[in-house]
């Protein structure tokens, strides 16, 4: 068991030993066929040749890992496990005042209100023709169901849209191969529309709704149609491609419709389902007006490149379709046995489900379950749902020797890899002959994992990144809570090679990659100030100035190395509520600038890139002189880079002024 | 094999200790800077005019003061420059009467254009971070057009002032 490459003393191993024997007879096989695939590693020089990257120089790939329960999204290099950025989504983030700035705070409106947190899990990055392009990065919000969409010029989140009618929006964002649409199916079934009802009365009241938004080729985002589906827990999703590409497959658990103990509750069927949408299909029947209005109020909240700023747009009713209304709109594939991942290969004909409770793999052909739609080989329906033959749709089972198989990825060599929860374990197995090729161990218990385009039609099959969800053990130990864990192999040759392992942020649920080249050429490096149209901008030194208007106070300031214009204020009074409008007047390359005001109970610090604008809002809350200052560290006289703002006593007469020097 | 590995283990405790010591963005900059065309090495420049700097701009032809170009010159001055500079008084930066006079047309459209590269190379520049306490030259990204404007602003000012 003791791994190869990172060797460490023995007793931190032996807590590790236990939990093995634990697991008892169930994991004997795997482990002996962990110790037999250990001819596989390699020493540690070798893996450190192949992740180093020197400096000055630059990775392979982006990587873009959830965030999970942090909100964000994180962008690392491969091969070198090494962090470039954060990208707040759909949390408050202090580090560059996203979610605090008056611009940004916009894009965490929902119809709940502002909302400073969520649980992020699938980023995706948009395809053209089924290959990743470079354009957006989608990611949902698990709790109160959104999807953001992030730019990838910036790496800034640009819309986050809120889903109605759903509840743990879990299989989520996945993309059509031209992006056309993101999906957002519910994880959790709720009463819809939502009502106060007994919830024991859930086999008739409650629903799964399945979301698709459409996406402008501006990348703009509506919630198109929504599918109402029967009441189970719909988990992960993933559009077809090539022949199969006008569907999109979801997997399903809990079609007990059990609504309590569901540990138990829910694992009580042999098989649950894949359900497959024909999306074309849902677009016919909306143009056709099959479809029902529902209630149901949503945000859609856009940030303007060009104003710098976020807006919320406020919209009421959705367009559903019954699919006992729309023939062959949707089927239902049973698998076994409550189903997680489900991964469509390159050539879009095998569509994998992992029953996680099971220990083999089910690969579905596309063109068997067309064949068996046309033959109409059903077994009974749901909610009139046609349910296929299991074995008429089936192409092949994966005898894997594994335990607890939750997702699949795809090489350009016909090779597919997929990675077992309970057994911590990568299988690698051929797409045809249904053979296990390879296995290595994890460490351990991997969720999702990831290859460079691995779920798309052109996977840059190198190297394959497992992400997991126990990290014990592995790192210098930091208390009771640990990071989370990222372990990249290489998969170039014909076994699995462990190369690395690297902290991630938050619980990296799933993560997408794609070539540097793509992507490097496109990063911009400023925002131009010409063409700064923030309605609080200043885009030169004079034009700063303070305005009182009633009880408001708008300043607007500018920053360059290294001052603000004006650095003294005076004639503000408590009970004033003051709107700092900072303009960042660089124009190069990462010359930040920050900004920080003494006691400001409600928000963080502003953080500027070149040319841009933001605003801090402050309500003093006490009489005297407060500094402001630039918290990111701009010049050799940054530590010089400060001002005061005087703040006075409702009764005092202080006239409002402000200045820079004295000239 | 183990002699290769031996020399990675070698650069990596190198490259430990330069880390320490000198920063990245520096070296990556002189790297930048090789690659940029450069006018003189201006290391034993005797007499500044002669020192045209580090940058794109090779040479410049000078005929008499095209004033419509000037007005242009001061709109951008205005605009971008005056955060750092006046024309009669030090500010941030040096005043900038008597800057044509002092300094190669070239030399000042490359500390326009190219500061980063300037302010760490060139022995006039580096003099002048150190007179202004280490303020730097920021780059706003100005065109070739732009930065020959500004050089005619300033130099129909100190034309106008030496002909009084
Ligand atoms: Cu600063």
């Amino acid at each position: 068991m003791k791994p190869i490459i990172f060797s460490r003393p023995m007793t931190q191993v032996i807590p590790m030993l236990a939990g093995i024997i634990a697991m008892a007879g169930l994991l004997l096989a795997s482990c002996q066929a962990r110790r037999s695939s250990e001819a596989g590693a390699i020493n540690a020089q070798e893996a450190a040749q192949r992740v180093y990257v020197a400096p000055g120089k630059y990775d392979e790939f982006y990587a873009f890992m959830s965030g999970g329960y942090s909100g964000q999204v994180s962008v690392y290099g491969l091969p070198s496990g090494r962090l470039f950025k954060i990208i707040p989504v759909f949390s408050q983030n202090p580090e560059n005042g996203y979610g605090y700035s008056e611009e940004t705070k916009p894009l965490l409106m929902t119809s709940y209100g502002f909302i400073p947190w969520d649980d992020a899990h699938h980023p995706e990055l948009s395809q053209t023709n089924g290959v990743p392009d470079g354009r957006w990065l989608f990611i949902n919000a698990n709790n109160t169901p959104r999807v953001a969409r992030i730019d990838l010029k910036t790496f800034e989140t640009v819309e986050t849209i809120e889903i109605p009618n759903s509840a743990g929006n879990h299989s989520s964002p996945f993309v059509t191969e031209n992006t056309e649409y993101v999906v957002a199916g519910t994880r959790f079934s709720v009463p819809t529309p939502q009502q106060d009802v007994p919830i024991d009365s859930y086999k008739k009241n409650f629903k799964g709704v399945l979301s698709f938004i459409k996406v402008e080729p501006s990348g703009d985002m509506d919630l198109a149609f929504q599918v109402i589906m029967p009441g189970f827990d719909y988990d992960l999703a993933h559009a077809g491609k090539g022949k199969s590409k006008d569907w999109v497959f979801f997997t399903c658990y809990n079609s007990e419709e059990a609504h309590t103990l569901l540990e138990v509750n829910a694992s009580q069927k042999d098989k649950d389902f894949v359900a497959a949408i024909n999306w074309k299909k849902a677009e016919a029947y909306i143009q056709q007006g099959k479809y029902h209005q529902m209630p149901g109020t949503y945000y859609d909240n856009r940030f303007d490149t060009s104003t710098q700023t976020a807006r919320s747009f406020v919209h009421k009713g959705v367009k559903v379709l019954i699919p006992a209304e729309c023939p062959g709109l949707v089927y239902l594939i049973p698998a076994p046995k409550s189903p997680h991942g489900v991964d469509v290969d390159p050539s879009g004909n095998y569509i994998v489900a992992n029953g996680k409770l099971n220990a083999d793999l089910s690969v579905f052909s596309f063109d068997k379950m067309q064949q068996a739609i046309q033959q109409k080989q059903f077994d009974g329906e749901v909610n009139g749902i046609p349910v296929l033959k299991f074995d008429a749709t089936l192409a092949g089972i994966v005898k894997s020797g594994g335990l607890g198989p939750l997702h699949t990825e795809f090489d350009d060599k016909g090779n597919a890899y997929t990675t077992f929860f309970i057994s911590s374990e990568v299988v690698k197995w051929k797409l045809g002959t249904w053979q296990v090729e390879d296995r290595q161990p994890t460490f351990y218990s991997p969720g999702h994992l990831m290859i460079p385009g691995g779920d798309s039609r052109k996977p840059w099959g190198k190297y394959l990144v497992a992400l997991n969800k126990i990290t014990k053990d592995r790192y210098l130990p930091t208390g009771p809570e640990l990071c989370q864990s990222a372990q990249l192999f290489d998969i170039s040759g014909d076994k699995m090679k462990l190369l690395l392992d690297f902290p991630t942020v938050g619980e990296p649920h799933y993560a997408q990659a794609i070539p540097a080249s793509i992507l490097m050429p496109q990063s911009d490096k400023i925002y131009s100030l010409a063409n700064n149209r923030n309605p609080y901008v200043t885009k030169t030194e004079k034009e700063a100035r303070v305005v009182r208007n009633g009880r408001r106070i708008d300043v607007y300031m500018t920053e360059i190395r290294s001052h603000f214009v004006p650095d003294n204020i005076e004639g503000i009074h408590l009970g004033d509520t003051v709107y700092f409008h900072l303009t960042n007047l660089e124009q190069d390359w990462d010359a930040a600038h920050g900004f920080a005001v003494e006691g400001n109970r409600d928000n963080a610090e502003l953080l500027l890139m070149p040319g841009q604008t933001k605003t801090l809002k402050w309500v003093p809350q006490r009489v005297g002189v407060f500094p402001f200052y630039c918290t990111d560290f701009c010049s050799a006289l940054h530590q010089e880079m400060q001002g005061y703002i005087r703040v006075s006593a409702p009764a005092e007469q202080v006239a409002l002024s402000w200045s820079t020097g004295k000239e | 094999m183990k002699k290769r590995l031996n020399t990675l283990l070698f650069l990596i405790a190198a490259f430990w200790f330069v880390g320490c010591h000198s920063s990245s963005t520096s070296e990556q900059q002189a790297a930048a800077s090789t690659e940029t065309p450069s006018a003189s090495a201006s290391t034993s420049t005797a007499n500044p005019l002669d020192d045209k700097g580090i940058g794109p701009v090779q040479s410049v032809q000078l005929g008499p003061i095209q004033s419509e170009l000037a007005k242009k010159g001061e709109a951008i001055f205005n605009e971008k420059c005056t955060a750092c500079h006046r024309i009669e008084s030090r500010y941030i930066g040096p005043a900038l009467k008597g800057v044509t006079k002092r300094l190669a047309p070239e030399w000042i459209m490359n500390m326009i254009l190219n500061p980063d590269v300037m302010i760490q190379q060139d022995p006039i520049a580096k003099q002048l971070v150190n007179e202004s306490n280490g303020a730097v030259m920021a780059n706003l990204h100005l065109s070739e057009d732009d930065a020959r404007a500004l050089l005619e602003y300033l130099r129909s000012i100190d034309d106008s002032s030496s002909s009084r």
